[in-house]
């Protein structure tokens, strides 16, 4: 009868796994079985978010591709942590070249797989936000505007942390790095116009755009998936906090990037040929200093004295992508307790209360309810 | 099959025939005519399989490469300075990878100022880069080494450039024998990566190297290129048996076994330099030349043998080191150190400048007067009025030192009474 | 393939360097102490026995067991337990508590349903243990004592089975279908019930029938009567015996207008068994205000919705001619009730005295060595009496007087009676620290509201005794289980698994056993602790 229905009402979709579900409705995280693509005894530092990142996506990636998978690595913390002579944390083909140049590898190594006959082989290109935004952003923009057959991931830490956490083109306004420290009339980084590769990504109208937490595997997994299923250029943006340039606990790393949603400083999307397609909403909506508060990249903004007036104009933006992404869940006003969000519907028996049944027990619908109904 | 063409179609015709199956370029004078017509044969499936990937930069052209040649693809490029240095990053990554990549370099001037014609300024900036550097010095040449080019590569698993002069090879129409296709094929295999991306083998390509390995590698990468120089002539002779003419090798002599003077240079000026060696020969004057066909890696005891026996060598050359002296020059003299002949450094045809008979002629005039100084650089039809006018007006402005008053004295200027 | 020196190297290599050597800290799994389960008087594993029941289907027989371990009761527990359970229950904090209460009736009528039996050990220990009482502590402990293997024989002076259960709560709250089930349950056990068998002085049993052990638990089931002056032609009597007499077919005759006097559930049971009974009009009279009643919420909030109607602040002076004299109180600064002079009247064709209970101790007046103080019987930690091998539970020792308080007292009173009669001393296992909601992560837990269970239309709760509190079926029942948050124990979500940045977390896969760290590996970053939604595992200093 209902027992169908009634999915992990206890945890949603939000913990890697649930003994309720279906092993096959199950992450790909929560897999004993699954590539471990990054393993064991890599040199990323305590609570990585990065390294978390990278097993996140290739995992699902590898398990979409059903192991045939190349990925092309650019220079930066991933690479060096992964790959010191004479050990390689990688268990998949992969090559590391250069810091700007990992969109034009993949893109190579796709088109050689095509020569080949060998499409059935796919091309993942990652890199941080440096080799992303920075660095490697021509190369990223040529490939996708040639739609060359390649998912590209960008883990965002919002710097350059390998060389000692400098500034980079992703790195927040008022955020305290080695070059843009808190002295001077303006602490920490300029506010500038700041640099969106998600919706650049979005203006070259390539077959798929997603920005994606470390805070929410199954969504992100979701979303390399989905990626998967589509041919020509392709991009997901992660935000993978760095508890080392970002001097926040090793252990707040995923808390930061589940606040980092819940803010709408990061907006969660995903989007097809140019047109969003879905929205992750807000479940808890906090405010920018939730956030802020855990790293000490902001802590200028706290002491001596509260700066209200740079914590408004950071909560401006925060405002301002969730007006602009409609973060807001329809119901919002429900904060904390808020409407059940899962797939069993009320109970039957009760009068006054709609009977939602809901025949389609995939966790895609549990995602579609918590993540927003497609546009 | 002799056909009439120009050099650019030619080469491409040539590479076509390697059946490289993927191609990455960005448009540079003078090397465009290649890839255009390489990008024709690949739309009309004359190449194919094949991929042509219309990139945004030289440096993505290269990195494209690396991915394709990683990932086992025989795979192809063309440039000429400015996306020479634009690639730089990726050309020294695609040697310490040992990717047998084959790219043509059609050399042109570096700026500022900008300027694209002819010289070698282009290559000589890479040739620590680690790729194995081949000189053309005709169009037919330029052909033949291309085939050569892929099968020294993948033998080695090294990168080959494969230079000839832009516009003066590039765009010259000259009869060219073109190979067959069976010809080719016979000559060159199918390639088989020494290491490639592979989900059925994965690896992890790219490592990080420290301190407790680098010497090593380096130390490879070196022996790998000195292996070159058994494997180029071997190549050349293998090509001379398989398509019945001399092409390639590492370096070539014209008349120099009884030569007092030996004039060594690259590419296609060699031409010249043999007419000006022909009329000289005619009246007497015991002259040779040394083609450099491979000048990466350096040929040392090819290029001694050659010279040794010679009083003098003079070294033409279409770029230098600035502030230091010829490149070419510094080579050979490494090969002649401890032996007899004098080295004189002359530096010609920069940014097109036309090297002509006369000038060449008039130049080993000098040489043999005693007019030019051994150990210097020499500066080939310098418009001595020009430059000393400028170096005149700036002194003004500072106090010059023992090093301006040499170069015033070096263009024939007597400088000690002019301030 | 021949790989280049250095440059390309073989997957996986790094599994040879072990970064297990860079942590200052090592997480530990780690199970913490429910708050359910520290506030059930029964000891139920509540966290546990709902963990199986989230399964649903075998789930649920898994965890009736479960609860079976401690409390044989579930289907009477799961309609008149006070939950201090959902009381505790850190859910509560989010959104709702759990409604445990309703997930334990749904077993407990599954229980009946399916004809689910548990067995006495197939070895008897050879001891006889005498039970005094046949209410639910009495009932518990023959329970427990039985599948400790011993033999033993329930006395009661009633005739029938079931104490405060049966005489004390109206029908309308546990059907008595329902707790025949679960007495017979018991009695198949193989314990011997003595009905009409009131024992007058415990040591004569003990002495004389062979009996190694006795545990005494007759309850408190002597009405407390106040005096108020009243006439003759008054008709003045008390909710217990008024509730005792009609579980046994005596209709009270209580007439029109019924006054009851008391602020307990005691009362309310009254004054809605007048209701039921025909009286239009049912009035509870108490001292106090409605925040000061004993009498829980869910009780008051019933009664009232079925017409009861409440005089707080209020006491009676006297009874006559059919009306009441009441006082008005007043609370002073101190928040207790003063008179104020103020007189009214209330009419009245009966007043019921439901002012507490007293216990009914003549069996151990005989024994020197047993202590009484305040009506009640002292009884140390062990539940032993001063008395050897005379032990005694439930209403009659000090102790809060709850059906569930009870069935604590037998399981409790059946351990030590177990181990003293083999010479030793139980020691209960060490409690584990309190799952705090503060050690819990509630991002996890999808919001998802309390499932009510469903109320008898008020219009049929006026004249019948049909059950008030209707059941859970099977699909609210399962998304009320799996409300749960399984406060500081894992759940197999799987989460530690996932969001460890060194793989160093190992999914054992094996029945029974979870994850385990991996040493080698674990860098110590403390993520699997703060994302772990139980609050599990923790962060332990390492050794150095």
């Amino acid at each position: 009868m209902a027992e169908q229905q009634i999915k992990g009402y206890q945890t949603g979709t939000f913990v890697v796994g649930n003994r309720l579900l279906d092993p096959e409705q199950r992450s790909t995280q929560a897999r004993t079985e699954r590539s471990n693509t990054l393993t064991s005894g890599h040199r990323a530092c305590q609570g990585c978010g990065e390294a978390l990142g990278a097993r996140y996506t290739l995992d699902a990636a590898m398990r979409a591709t059903d192991g045939k998978l190349v990925a092309a690595n650019a220079t930066g913390c991933l690479e060096v942590f992964s790959t010191p002579y004479p050990e390689s944390s990688w268990q998949l083909p992969w090559i590391h070249s250069l810091f700007g140049n990992a969109p034009a590898v993949a893109a190579g190594v796709a088109a050689a797989l095509k020569a080949k006959g060998r499409e059935d082989v796919r091309v993942v290109g990652q890199a941080g936000d440096g080799g992303t935004v920075d660095i490697g952003f021509a190369c990223l923009s040529g490939m996708f505007e040639r739609n060359d057959d390649v998912l590209f991931v960008c883990y965002d830490n919002e710097g350059y942390m390998n060389t000692g956490v400098q500034r980079s083109g992703a790195t927040p306004p008022a955020a305290r790095t080695a070059n843009t420290k808190p002295v001077g009339p303006e602490p920490g980084n300029v506010f500038g116009q700041g640099k969106n590769v998600p919706l650049i990504a979005l203006a070259h109208e390539i077959p798929y755009v997603a920005t994606a937490t470390v805070a929410e595997p199954r969504d992100l997994e979701e979303k390399v998936e989905r990626a998967m299923e589509l041919r020509g250029a392709r991009y997901i943006h992660v935000f993978v906090p760095c508890p080392l340039g970002w001097g926040s606990a090793s252990e707040d790393t995923i808390r930061l990037a589940r606040l980092v949603k819940e803010t709408g400083i990061f907006p969660v999307f995903e989007a097809e040929k140019g047109e969003v397609t879905s929205v992750s909403k807000i479940r808890r909506h906090v405010p920018v200093t939730e956030y802020l508060k855990l790293q000490r990249r902001f802590a200028h903004l706290f002491k001596p004295e509260l700066n209200t007036g740079v914590i408004e104009r950071l909560q401006a933006g925060a405002d301002r992508n969730i007006e602009r992404f409609d973060l807001l869940a329809d119901d919002e006003g429900a904060e904390f307790p808020g409407e059940a969000t899962d797939q069993a519907g009320p109970p039957e028996s009760e009068p006054g209360r709609p009977v939602e049944p809901d025949a389609d027990s995939d966790v895609s619908s549990l995602l579609r309810e918590t993540h927003g109904k497609p546009r | 099959m002799l056909e009439q063409l120009e050099g650019s179609q030619a080469v491409a015709r040539a590479v076509g025939m390697c059946r490289p199956e993927v191609i990455a370029a960005y448009p540079i004078s003078p090397q465009t005519h290649i890839v255009e017509a390489l990008s024709d044969m690949v739309r009309t499936s004359d190449i194919d399989p094949c991929e042509y990937m219309m990139v945004e930069s030289e440096f993505a052209a290269m990195s494209a490469c690396i991915g394709a040649s990683a990932a086992g693809a025989r795979a192809y490029t063309a440039t000429a300075s400015q996306g020479l240095l634009f690639m730089a990053e990726a050309l020294y990554n695609a040697s310490g990878l040992g990717l047998p990549i084959v790219m043509t370099l059609a050399n042109r001037a570096i700026g500022a100022p900008i300027n694209i014609w002819n010289d070698h300024s282009d290559s000589m900036s890479q040739r620590d880069s680690g790729w194995i550097q081949l000189f053309a010095e005709t169009n037919q040449e330029a052909v033949d080494l291309h085939i050569q080019a892929f099968r020294l590569a993948e033998e080695l698993s090294l990168p080959v450039m494969v230079c000839m002069d832009g516009f003066i090879l590039t765009h010259a129409f000259e009869q060219v024998d073109l190979p067959s296709q069976d010809q080719v094929d016979d000559f060159l295999p199918s390639f088989k990566p020494r290491q490639m991306l592979d989900p059925a083998e994965p690896m992890t390509i790219g490592a990080m190297v420290g301190p407790e390995a680098f010497t090593e590698v380096k130390y490879l990468m070196h022996a790998k290129q000195l292996q070159a120089l058994d494997a180029i002539p071997e190549i050349a002779a293998d090509f001379t048996e398989g398509f019945g003419r001399e092409s390639g090798g590492l370096v070539r002599s014209y008349r120099a076994d009884d030569a007092e003077t030996i004039v060594v240079a690259l590419g296609s000026v060699l031409g010249t330099i043999e007419d000006v060696i022909d009329e000289l020969r005619e009246q007497g004057v015991k002259i040779g030349a040394l083609a450099i066909k491979c000048f990466r890696p350096w040929p040392i005891d090819e290029v001694r043998e050659a010279l040794v026996d010679a009083d003098r060598v003079i070294v033409i050359e279409k770029a230098f080191a600035v502030g230091a002296g010829g490149i070419v020059g510094q080579n050979v003299r490494l090969a002649l150190s401890g032996c007899e002949p004098t080295v004189f450094d002359i530096v010609a045809g920069l940014g097109g400048r036309p090297i002509t008979r006369k000038s060449l002629r008039s130049l080993f005039d000098e040489v043999f007067e005693g007019n030019i100084e051994p150990n210097r650089l020499h500066f080939l039809d310098l418009k001595k009025d020009v430059v000393e006018r400028e170096i005149g007006r700036t002194e003004n402005g500072r106090n010059p030192g023992p090093h301006a008053e040499n170069i015033l004295r070096d263009i024939g200027t007597v400088a000690s009474d002019s301030h | 393939m021949e790989k280049p020196f250095a440059i390309t190297l073989d997957v996986g290599s790094s599994l040879a360097n072990k970064t297990g050597s860079w942590r200052t800290e090592r997480a530990v799994y780690h199970d913490r102490l429910p708050p359910c389960n520290h506030g059930c008087p029964a000891g139920e594993d509540i966290q546990q026995w709902l963990y199986e029941a989230e399964e649903g289907g075998e789930g649920y027989e898994r965890a009736w067991r479960k609860i079976m371990e401690d409390n044989p009761f579930p289907a009477i527990m799961g309609r008149v337990c006070y939950h201090p359970c959902e009381t505790a229950c850190n859910r509560g904090q989010l959104d709702e508590a759990v409604g445990i209460n309703s997930v334990e009736r749904f077993l407990g009528d599954e229980g009946i349903k399916q004809g689910w039996r548990v067995e006495p050990p197939d070895e008897s220990s050879g001891k006889r243990v005498l039970v005094v009482g046949a209410g639910p502590s009495g009932l518990s402990a023959a329970y427990f004592l039985a599948r400790l293997g011993h033999a033993v024989t329930i006395r009661d002076a009633g005739p029938m089975a079931g104490g405060m259960m049966r005489f004390g709560i109206p029908k309308y709250r546990l059907p008595r279908d329902v707790l025949d089930a679960e007495v017979a349950r018991i009695l198949d056990l193989g314990v011997d019930l003595e009905l009409n068998s009131k024992v007058t002085d415990v040591l004569e049993p003990l002495a004389e029938d062979g009996f190694d052990a006795a545990f005494l638990a007759v309850g408190a089931q002597i009405g407390k009567r106040a005096y108020v002056p009243a006439g003759s032609a008054e008709h003045v009597l008390d909710a217990v015996s008024m509730l005792h007499d009609l579980e046994t077919g005596e209709k009270p005759l209580l007439g029109r207008r019924v006054a009851v006097y008391g602020g307990g559930d005691t009362a309310m049971d009254a004054a809605r068994t007048a209701k039921r009974l025909g009286a239009e009009e049912a009035v509870v009279v108490y001292r106090r205000t409605r925040e000061a009643m004993p009498a829980h919420d869910i009780e008051v909030e019933e009664a009232e919705e079925e017409g009861v109607m409440m005089r707080w602040l209020s006491t009676i002076k006297k009874a006559e001619g059919g009306k009441l004299v009441l006082e008005r109180m007043e609370l002073d600064e101190t928040g207790f009730p003063q008179p104020t002079g103020e007189l009214d009247e209330l009419e009245s064709d009966a007043l019921v005295l439901a002012l507490g209970q007293e216990c009914d101790l003549s069996l151990i007046e005989g024994v020197p060595d047993i202590e009484v103080e305040d009506g009640v019987v002292s009884v140390g930690p062990d539940l032993m009496t001063g008395h050897p091998g005379v032990f005694a539970g439930g209403d009659m020792v000090p102790a809060e007087r709850s059906a569930t308080v009870a069935i604590g007292h037998g399981k409790k009173a059946a351990r030590n009676i177990d181990a003293w009669l083999r010479g030793e001393r139980y020691e209960a296992p060490p409690e584990p620290e309190l799952a705090s909601f503060e050690t819990l992560n509630p991002w996890y837990y999808s919001d998802a509201p309390r499932t009510h269970r469903p109320r008898l239309d008020v219009l049929r709760r006026q004249d019948t005794f049909d059950e008030v509190v209707q059941g859970y079926d099977e699909s609210n029942a399962l998304f009320e289980a799996r409300r749960c948050m399984s406060c500081g124990n894992c759940f197999s979500c799987d989460n530690c698994y996932g969001v460890c940045p060194d793989n160093a977390v190992i999914k054992l896969g094996r029945p029974g056993e979870l994850y385990e760290i991996d040493l080698d590996f674990c860098k110590g970053c403390g993520i699997c602790v703060a994302e772990c939604p139980s609050g599990a595992i923790r962060m332990e200093p390492e050794e150095i």
